[in-house]
């Protein structure tokens, strides 16, 4: 187990995170994020979507780059697999928040990581998409995570990282409960 | 707080809307018993002196300790006076009631915590064919219509009402949020003597790193239960009881839905139920328990379904009621002074609040981890009680807001 604060590194600027936690308490407004993505179709399925500029702390803000996503069904669905499918994109959503926050909650729990890796698996009956039986959903019938965690710490405490992380991340909350979606056009 | 003003000669009344210990006549469920054993109430020169100590309370029993301790200390109570406001600064306030008004130096807000019970602002969109109740209108099984019941919120009261309606005949689904998952009696000893012996109950507000998220923490998901049986979620699910995540909202068809949620929930208190137990052990092996007490154990995890349901349609009629024990905030719609922070609650230094002379007690680790318990007015009304003569005889270094 990690002695001092200072032996511990995750990469995780835990200081920054709990100064921004204080400061935002008092200036709620501030906390009012926009998360955004455009979207380019390209032909057949695939389309390009891409990331740069969000909104947050009161102002617009930029990444440091454009960042590129190309989407498209696989030969299987008789497409070109220019890019992973959309449903996919979920999957590396839900994974990639839920593994930061095992990070962040390592790092302020004085936890050295030493690795930690995923896997992740979505089932989908496609007769729902398919439109062939309606009462079979579109979305994923369950989704399971499996990860493989090497850190200096116990198992109930290596337990508790990953129970936390569920608990504070964004895409697990979008997964698991209701958002309302609007789609307007033109 | 009524008791050590009256010890220290402060003049002083105590308003009450309806009789002494109003609202566990008028509020709670019938078959209630206190989730603290009898030993664990001890108010300044009164406490238990039956002959089941380890037992718990019934209502009744309740009712009539409270009533008899203000008996005892001759309490200069005013009953069936309600507050209609409280106005006012600094060592100039202005009660007024139903039945008059008072102006006093400092003010002592016992209203509690649980005045209104909060209920998510989709019920307004339930089918109106289920019946919709709250954990502070709910009395017994009987009122309610035959059929499904669909319990929401699994603490404390959740649970046992969940329990008493399923044997009742009614099949019942309990939806599952956050919860603090507990063993009843832990090695031989009830689980409050091992919180109270191990200092976690004295704990203080100022030693807890983030005391606004604990002072949000539901009830310990514990009962009184005569033959001191746990009563979690395995237990109910033995009895028949269909767990399911937690009510995130309503369809436009009528169908709820269910957080995908639920089995983090159960891994999160299971590991919270561990590390309190850890805390136990260590404590006791520290302080010569390990000979006496029966050796450490845990319970077995929760169990969840594979694939727990997500919906479940509401206008099928399956479901005839819907009781809401999804928890309390309390009403400070006749507090006219300016200490409400953002949320709506009263801000204080461990019940010392922002307008100097008045103070705060009675709510969830107000001063301690046991403050929302009978046993932690005690403590907490002495200390208070201190600051109040202090503040009267001047003796305060005055902050400037």
């Amino acid at each position: 187990m990690a002695d001092s604060d200072s032996s511990v590194d995750n990469g995780v600027n835990v200081e920054a995170l709990i100064a921004a936690r204080e400061a935002l308490g008092k200036a709620p407004q501030a906390a009012l994020f926009k998360w955004r993505a455009a979207c380019e179709w390209k032909n057949g399925t695939h389309s390009n979507s891409t990331v740069e500029g969000f909104y947050g702390l009161g102002a617009e803000q930029q990444h440091k780059r454009t960042f590129s996503f190309d989407a498209d069904h696989p030969e299987v669905f008789a497409a070109e697999d220019k890019g992973a499918t959309p449903v996919e994109y979920v999957l590396v959503g839900l994974a990639s928040c839920l593994t930061a926050g095992i990070a962040a909650v390592a790092q302020h729990r004085n936890i050295q990581l030493r690795s930690v890796t995923a896997v992740i698996e979505g089932d989908m009956d496609i007769q729902g998409i398919l439109g062939i039986d309606e009462d079979v959903r579109n979305g994923f019938g369950g989704i399971k995570v499996t990860y493989k965690i090497d850190a200096d710490a116990k198992p109930e405490d290596i337990e508790a990282l990953v129970a936390q992380s569920q608990k504070r991340s964004a895409v697990y909350d979008i997964v698991t409960n209701p958002t309302n979606v609007t789609v307007v056009v033109n | 707080m009524s008791r050590c003003l009256a010890d220290r000669a402060i003049d002083h009344v105590v308003l009450e809307r309806g009789e002494v210990a109003h609202t566990w006549r008028t509020e709670r469920w019938d078959s209630l018993r206190l989730l603290t054993p009898n030993w664990q109430s001890r108010l300044p020169g009164f406490a238990y002196d039956g002959d089941n100590p380890d037992g718990y309370r019934t209502l009744p029993e309740v009712i009539d300790f409270i009533a008899n301790y203000a008996k005892a200390i001759a309490a200069p109570v005013q009953t069936h006076t309600t507050v209609t406001s409280v106005g006012g600064s600094d060592g100039c306030y202005l009660v007024s009631t139903d039945r008059g008004d008072w102006r006093c130096r400092t003010v002592v807000l016992a209203s509690g915590a649980c005045n209104i019970a909060s209920v998510p602002t989709f019920a307004d969109r339930l089918p109106r064919s289920v019946v919709n109740v709250t954990a502070q209108e709910y009395r017994n099984p009987h009122n309610l219509p035959d059929g499904g019941v669909l319990v929401v919120g699994a603490s404390s009261s959740g649970t046992q009402i969940a329990h008493e309606i399923h044997r009742s005949g009614r099949a019942v689904t309990l939806s599952v949020g956050e919860h603090i998952r507990a063993p009843r009696v832990y090695r031989g000893r009830d689980l409050e003597w091992w919180m109270d012996a191990a200092g976690v109950l004295d704990q203080r507000y100022d030693e807890i790193e983030d005391i606004a998220r604990a002072r949000r923490v539901p009830s310990l998901q514990l009962a009184g239960t005569p033959d001191r049986s746990t009563l979690d979620l395995n237990a109910l699910t033995e009895i028949g009881v269909k767990i399911v995540g937690r009510f995130a909202g309503i369809t436009e068809s009528g169908s709820a839905q269910f957080a995908g949620s639920l089995r983090n929930m159960c891994a999160l208190s299971d590991l919270k139920m561990g590390r309190l137990l850890d805390l136990i052990d260590a404590w006791a092996r520290e302080n010569g328990f390990d000979d006496v007490a029966e050796p450490p154990q845990r319970l077995p995890p929760t169990r969840v379904e594979g694939a727990p349901p997500l919906g479940m349609d509401l206008t099928a009629g399956e479901i005839k009621t819907i009781v809401w024990a999804t928890g309390y905030r309390p009403d400070y719609s006749w507090l006219k002074v300016p200490v409400l922070d953002r949320k709506g609650l009263v801000r204080h230094d461990g019940g010392v609040v922002a307008s100097p002379g008045m103070y705060l007690i009675g709510t969830q680790f107000l001063r301690r981890r046991k403050s929302s318990l009978i046993d932690g007015a005690a403590d907490d009304a002495r200390d208070l009680s201190d600051h109040l003569a202090a503040y009267l005889d001047g003796r305060l270094v005055r902050e400037r807001a």
